[in-house]
C-alpha cells in the first residue's frame, strides 16, 4: 500500500543513523527483525488462516522495522524473532490482521520482551561503532538510578556530561530508535508534507509533554528533569512520531487526535517521573490504545448542516 | 511450611463456600419467574436460531408459542413436523402436519443460454447489483450470480454451479427456513411443497418480458405462449405478466404441460425416471381425440 | 487561487477537461428518436399523442402526470411510430415514444431565430408558467422540474440565486461551452430567475479552471447591464458544484439535514437550465436539445454535440467513429457520478451531459484489502460524514446505528471511494443503506400521521 511504503521511506535515515552509529550487528538485528515479521505473516496468513497473503502491503516491514528501532543492538537475534512473534502473530493476527488490532505490534513486542527479558533489554550499548555490549545506563536510566542515590539532577547530568546539543546528535547510549533524533523528525516532516499522517497527535504528545514536565521541573528542579531533556531522551520522539501515528490503533478524528496524545504525553511524564521503568512512553502509548474505541466514539468530527 | 499450606487451604475453602452462598442467595433473590414449558419447549426445538418460523431465534419462537391461545402461526421449517409434535404434547395443543417446503431456484438462464452482454465490475452482491442496473445479460429479470443467497444460507445448502452460474439447492440439507429467499433481490428463489417422495414441476422462470424479447434474451425463457395452460387438466397454472406459474397445491404431478413446453422452461424434479415426452405427447393427444368422439 | 469553497471535505481529481477547445456543433438528425416519458424526478408524463400521429419540433407530446412532474415534448419531427417499452441505459424497461424522423419543421409560435431578446417579461407568475410549460427541469443531473423549485411553499424567502457553473466533474465541458458560447443567454436567463424569486441578488459561480468563461460573463453581464449579478470564481474542489457545497461556499450557509435549499434562501440552477430558461420564456422554445461532451483518453474525436433528447446513445457514438478499441466502460455522465451504459441503444435524455470512454487500466476495480482506517474518507467526505464507519454498519445492517450517523445525509459523490487506499467499495454498501435507512424514516413519518 502507498501509505506503508511512504513510512518506509520515512524511517529510512532513522534506520541508516543506527547502522551507522552500532555498525554490523544492528544490520543483522534489523534484517533478523524484518525477516521474521514478513516471514511470519506470510506463513500464519498462508497456512493457518488460508487466505492470500498480505505481506504485500509492507504493514508487516514497518513493524519489523520499528520494533528493530526499538531493540538495544545487542539484543540476542533469538529474542529478536520472539519480539516478532508476539508482535505479528498476537498483536495483529489473532485480532484479524491489520486494521483490526487494537494495540501496536510493535510497541507490543517491545514490552513484552521488556518484561520477559529485563537483561537484554536493559543492556545498552554506547554508539560510535563500538561493538563490545558496554553495559551503560541511556540518560534516563541514569537519571533513575541517580535520583534514587539521592544526587540531584544537575549532578547526574554533569557527571554524565549530557547536554542538548549530544542528545540531539545522538551520541549517547540507547536503542537504535533513541538516538538520532534528528533524523526521527525529519521522517516524521516528509510523512505530513506527503499527507500521509496528520501531526496533531505528535504536536499534542510534545506539547503535554513539554508543559507537564515545566510544572514539575518549576517544582523541585532537583527532582524532575526539564522539558527539553524530556522531549530529546528515551523513545519519546520515535513513539510520538511513528509509534502513536499508526492508523489502525489511533482515533480517527482530530479532537480524538489531540486527546490522545494528551494522555500519552501525561502517562509518559508519570511514569518518568514516578514510575519504577525510566521510560514510559511504549506502556503510555498501548494504555491510549485501549481508549481509542471510546475516542472514536466520543469525538466525530462536525456533520454538514447540523449543529 | 506445612502451616502455610494449611492456611492456604482453608483460607481458599471458606472463601468459596462463602462466595458460593453469596451466589446462591443472590440468584434466588433475583430470579426472573419465567413460564417452565418455555425451556422444554425451547429444549425441544433444533436450536438454529435461523429465523425461518419468523421469530428471533428458538426461544422467542418458545416464548411465542407458550403464550399463544394455539399453534397456528408457529411452525419450525428446520425441525419440521417431528418437532411440531413435541411442542404440541408439551404445550397440550393440536398441531397439523405441514408438508415439508425446500427452496427452488426458478431460473435456469445458464452461461450458455443465456449470454453475456456486458462485464459487471461493481461489489459482488445481487443486492447491490440489482440496485444498480437490470444484469448482465439481456433478461433483466433473471440470476445475477453473486451469490447473496449463498451466502445468507446458515446450513450451507446452497452453492453457486460455476459452469452454469446458478445457485444449486442441496435438498439435504435445505430446511425451507426462506433465507434464501429473502436474501434474494429479483425473487427467483421460492419455497415450494417438497413433493410426495420428493417430486415436484415448476415453471424454471421469472421473466415478465414478452416472448420475443425473452427469447433473445435467454434460451431457456417462458415466452408466455400459454401452450401449458391448456395443456394442464388440473387447472393448475396460470398466466400472468408473459409469465406461466404452477400452483404446487393444484398440480398433480402428470408433467404433461412439461413435456408440451417448447422452451423446456418447465422443470420436473425428483422423478423416478426421466420424462418420455413423446409418450406423454401421444398420451394428450389420445385424450383429444377421444374427448372430441 | 481563489479562496471560495466549501468547508467540508472534498477532493481534488485532475480535472481532464481535455474537450474544453471543442465548440458545441449540431449532431444531424438520428432517423429515430425514443423519447422516455420518465425522465424528470416525479410522476412520468402521460403521453397526449397516438400512434401514428405526425409531430412537429417543440409539440407537446406528454403532459404531466402529477403536480412534480413535467411536460415533454417532441424533439422531432415525424410520425409516432409506437409507445412501447424500450430499456435504457441500465437494461430496464421503460416506456418511450419512438418517432421516426421526417424533415425539421417546428411548432407554432417557436421563436427559432439567434435574435438575442434582453426585455424580460415583467408578470412572474406567467414566467413560471411559461417555464413549465417549455417542460424545463433542472439541467445539472438531478432534472428536478424547474417551475416547482421556483415555486417555494408560502413562507419561505429566496436571499439569493445561485447559477452553478461549477462543472467539477472532470472531462465535462459542456456547460463550460455554453458559457463561453451563449453566455448572452444564460445571462439573462439568470436574471429572468433573479427576478422570479423576487429580484434578490444572483451570484453566477464558474471554478477557476475555466478563467475565459469567467471573463466573458463579466464582460456580458456589463454589456448587458443587469444589476445586482456577479460572477464568483470557486476554487477548484470536486464536489464544488454539488447544491448544498455550492451554497455553503456562495452563502456560507449550511442546508440541514433532509431540508431543501429554500430552507436557507438559496435557489441553486444550472448553467443548462439558465439558458433553458431563456429559451422557454424568450422564445417559446421547450426542451427539445441539449449539448453532451463525448470525450475520454482514449476517444479519438472529442466533441461538444447539440443533441436533439431522444437520440439512441450509439447513433451519437457511430457519428463521432464508434466505440474505441480500447475502452472498456462508457459512462452517462462523470466518473464520479456517472451511471456505466449497459446498453448501448439507449436513448438520451434531457439530463444526459456527457459520454465518457474509459479503459481498463483507468477503471477497472482494484482488488478489496482490509480497511486500516487511515480516516480518508471521513476526511474528503464532504458531509462530514464517516464513511469507514457507515460501511461497517452496512455491512452488519444495523439500521438504528446508521440513522444516527447520519447516512441519510449522503450525497453519493463518490469522494470516500475516491480517496480509500484499501480499494473498499464504500459507495456501493453505503447506498444500500442510505436506501434502507430512507425507508425506514418515511414509513415512521406515514405511520404518524
Amino acid at each position: 500500500m502507498s501509505l506503508m511504503r511512504d513510512v518506509v521511506i520515512a524511517l529510512v535515515p532513522a534506520v541508516i543513523c543506527s547502522f551507522v552509529f552500532y555498525g554490523w550487528r544492528e544490520i543483522l538485528l534489523m534484517l533478523v527483525s524484518v525477516a521474521s515479521c514478513v516471514c511470519l505473516e506470510w506463513a500464519v496468513t498462508k497456512y493457518m488462516l488460508k487466505q492470500p497473503s498480505t505481506i504485500g502491503d509492507l504493514s508487516a516491514v514497518v513493524t519489523g522495522i520499528l520494533l528493530g528501532l526499538n531493540l538495544p543492538y545487542s539484543t540476542p537475534l533469538w529474542v529478536v524473532f520472539i519480539g516478532a512473534v508476539v508482535a505479528i502473530c498476537v498483536a495483529k493476527l489473532t485480532f484479524g490482521g491489520i486494521g483490526q488490532n487494537i494495540w501496536n505490534p510493535a510497541l507490543a513486542g517491545r514490552v513484552f520482551l521488556l518484561v520477559s527479558f529485563p537483561t537484554y533489554m536493559t543492556t545498552w550499548g554506547a554508539p560510535q561503532g563500538v561493538v563490545d555490549a558496554v553495559s551503560g545506563p541511556t540518560p534516563l536510566g541514569a537519571i533513575q538510578e541517580g535520583l534514587m542515590q539521592g544526587a540531584s539532577v544537575q549532578d547526574i547530568m554533569a557527571e554524565h556530561g549530557y547536554s542538548y546539543a549530544s542528545m540531539l546528535f545522538a551520541n549517547l547510549g540507547g536503542s537504535a530508535g533513541e538516538v538520532c533524533a534528528l533524523a526521527l523528525l525529519a521522517g516524521f516532516v516528509y510523512l505530513c508534507v506527503r499527507k500521509v499522517i496528520k501531526p496533531w497527535i505528535t504536536l499534542s504528545i510534545f506539547a503535554t509533554v513539554a508543559v507537564t514536565a515545566l510544572i514539575f521541573w518549576g517544582i523541585n528542579p532537583a527532582r524532575f528533569t526539564d522539558p527539553l531533556f524530556n522531549l530529546l531522551s528515551g523513545g519519546l520522539i520515535l513513539g510520538a512520531c511513528f509509534m502513536a501515528t499508526d492508523y489502525v490503533t489511533s482515533p480517527m478524528s482530530t479532537w480524538g487526535g489531540v486527546v490522545f496524545g494528551i494522555g500519552i504525553g501525561f502517562l509518559t511524564m508519570m511514569i518518568r517521573y514516578f514510575g519504577s521503568y525510566p521510560e514510559g512512553v511504549s506502556f503510555a502509548i498501548l494504555i491510549m490504545n485501549s481508549v481509542v474505541p471510546l475516542l472514536n466514539m466520543w469525538f466525530k468530527q462536525k456533520k454538514f448542516g447540523r449543529k | 511450611m506445612i502451616k502455610i499450606i494449611i492456611w492456604t487451604i482453608a483460607v481458599v475453602t471458606v472463601m468459596g463456600l462463602v462466595l458460593a452462598l453469596v451466589l446462591y442467595l443472590v440468584a434466588e433473590r433475583f430470579k426472573v419467574e419465567e413460564d417452565p414449558r418455555i425451556d422444554l419447549v425451547e429444549k425441544a426445538m433444533p436450536g438454529a436460531n435461523c429465523g425461518g418460523c419468523g421469530f428471533a431465534g428458538c426461544r422467542a419462537f418458545a416464548e411465542s408459542a407458550v403464550k399463544a391461545p394455539n399453534l397456528d402461526n408457529h411452525f419450525c421449517p428446520v425441525g419440521g413436523n417431528d418437532t411440531m409434535k413435541n411442542v404440541a404434547a408439551i404445550l397440550g395443543y393440536e398441531v397439523k402436519a405441514k408438508a415439508p417446503e425446500v427452496a427452488v431456484v426458478r431460473c435456469n438462464g445458464t452461461c450458455t443460454a443465456r449470454p453475456r452482454v456486458n462485464n459487471y465490475d461493481g461489489y459482488p452482491s445481487c443486492k447491490v447489483k440489482a440496485a444498480l442496473y437490470s444484469g448482465d445479460t439481456g433478461c433483466a429479470f433473471g440470476c445475477l450470480g453473486c451469490g447473496d443467497c449463498v451466502a445468507a444460507c446458515q446450513f450451507g445448502a446452497l452453492s453457486m454451479d460455476p459452469e452454469t452460474g446458478l445457485p444449486v439447492v442441496d435438498e439435504e440439507k435445505c430446511t425451507g427456513c426462506g433465507a434464501c429467499s429473502k436474501a434474494c433481490p429479483k425473487h427467483i428463489i421460492e419455497l415450494r411443497p417438497k413433493g410426495p417422495r420428493g417430486m415436484r414441476v415448476f415453471v424454471s422462470c421469472v421473466n415478465k418480458d414478452k416472448g420475443p424479447v425473452a427469447k433473445k434474451a435467454c434460451l431457456n425463457a417462458c415466452i408466455g405462449c400459454g401452450i401449458c395452460v391448456k395443456t394442464c387438466t388440473h387447472e393448475a397454472i396460470v398466466m400472468e405478466n408473459n409469465i406461466a406459474y404452477i400452483d404446487a397445491s393444484k398440480c398433480k404431478l402428470c408433467r404433461e404441460c412439461e413435456a408440451m413446453c417448447p422452451t423446456g422452461a418447465i422443470h420436473g424434479v425428483g422423478f423416478p425416471k426421466p420424462l418420455d415426452k413423446d409418450a406423454v405427447k401421444e398420451r394428450i393427444k389420445k385424450r383429444k381425440e377421444a374427448a372430441n368422439e | 487561487m481563489s479562496k471560495h469553497t466549501f468547508s467540508i471535505g472534498g477532493v481534488h481529481p485532475h480535472d481532464s477537461k481535455i474537450s474544453r477547445e471543442c465548440a458545441i456543433e449540431k449532431l444531424p438528425l438520428a432517423p429515430t428518436v425514443y423519447i422516455q416519458l420518465s425522465q424528470h424526478i416525479g410522476a412520468p408524463a402521460k403521453p397526449v399523442v397516438a400512434v401514428g400521429d405526425k409531430v412537429k419540433v417543440g409539440q407537446v407530446i406528454a403532459e404531466p402526470g402529477g403536480f412534480v412532474s413535467a411536460f415533454i415534448h417532441s424533439s422531432v419531427s415525424g410520425t409516432v411510430k409506437s409507445i412501447a417499452p424500450r430499456a435504457d441505459l441500465a437494461g430496464n424497461p421503460q416506456m418511450c415514444i419512438e418517432i421516426t424522423v421526417e424533415g425539421d419543421d417546428w411548432a407554432d409560435g417557436i421563436d427559432t431565430s439567434d435574435t438575442l431578446i434582453t426585455a424580460i417579461p415583467e408578470d412572474n407568475k406567467a414566467i413560471i408558467e411559461k417555464i413549465r410549460l417549455g417542460g424545463v427541469v433542472g439541467l445539472g443531473g438531478a432534472t428536478f422540474p424547474t417551475h416547482v423549485k421556483l415555486s417555494p411553499p408560502p413562507g419561505s424567502k429566496c436571499d439569493r440565486v445561485i447559477i452553478n457553473g461549477c462543472e467539477c466533474e472532470p472531462y465535462l465541458t459542456s456547460d463550460f461551452r455554453t458559457l463561453l458560447e451563449k453566455g448572452e443567454q444564460v445571462v439573462i436567463g439568470a436574471a429572468i430567475l433573479k427576478q422570479v424569486m423576487g429580484n434578490v441578488p444572483c451570484t453566477i459561480a464558474i471554478e477557476e479552471n475555466k478563467p475565459e468563461a469567467i471573463a466573458h460573463i463579466n464582460e456580458v453581464i456589463g454589456k448587458l447591464g443587469y444589476k445586482g449579478i456577479d460572477v464568483m470564481s470557486m476554487k477548484m474542489r470536486y464536489p464544488q458544484g454539488g447544491e448544498k457545497q455550492l451554497i455553503d461556499a456562495v452563502m456560507h450557509r449550511q442546508v440541514g439535514s433532509g431540508a431543501l435549499p429554500i430552507s436557507v434562501g438559496a435557489v441553486v440552477q444550472n448553467v443548462a437550465t439558465a439558458l433553458a430558461v431563456y429559451d422557454a420564456v424568450q422564445k417559446n422554445k421547450p426542451i427539445v436539445d441539449n449539448s453532451v461532451t463525448v470525450t475520454g483518453e482514449c476517444f479519438p474525436h472529442q466533441a461538444n454535440l447539440l443533441v436533439r433528447v431522444g437520440t439512441p446513445l450509439r447513433y451519437i457514438i457511430d457519428y463521432l467513429g464508434g466505440v474505441p478499441e480500447n475502452a472498456v466502460k462508457v459512462i452517462s455522465g462523470g466518473p464520479m457520478m456517472g451511471r456505466a451504459v449497459a446498453n448501448l441503444d439507449a436513448a438520451t435524455l434531457k439530463g444526459t451531459g456527457a459520454l465518457l470512454f474509459l479503459t481498463a487500466e483507468q477503471t477497472l476495480r482494484a482488488p478489496e484489502t482490509n480497511c486500516i482506517r487511515c480516516g480518508k474518507c471521513a476526511d474528503a467526505c464532504p458531509m462530514g460524514l464517516e464513511p469507514f464507519l457507515l460501511n461497517r454498519l452496512a455491512k452488519a445492517d444495523k439500521l438504528e446505528d446508521l440513522e444516527k450517523n447520519a447516512v441519510q445525509d449522503c450525497i453519493e459523490c463518490g469522494c470516500c471511494l475516491y480517496s480509500c487506499p484499501a480499494h473498499i467499495p464504500l459507495l456501493d454498501n453505503i447506498r444500500m443503506a442510505k436506501g434502507a435507512v430512507l425507508g425506514a424514516i418515511r414509513a415512521r413519518a406515514a405511520a404518524k400521521k
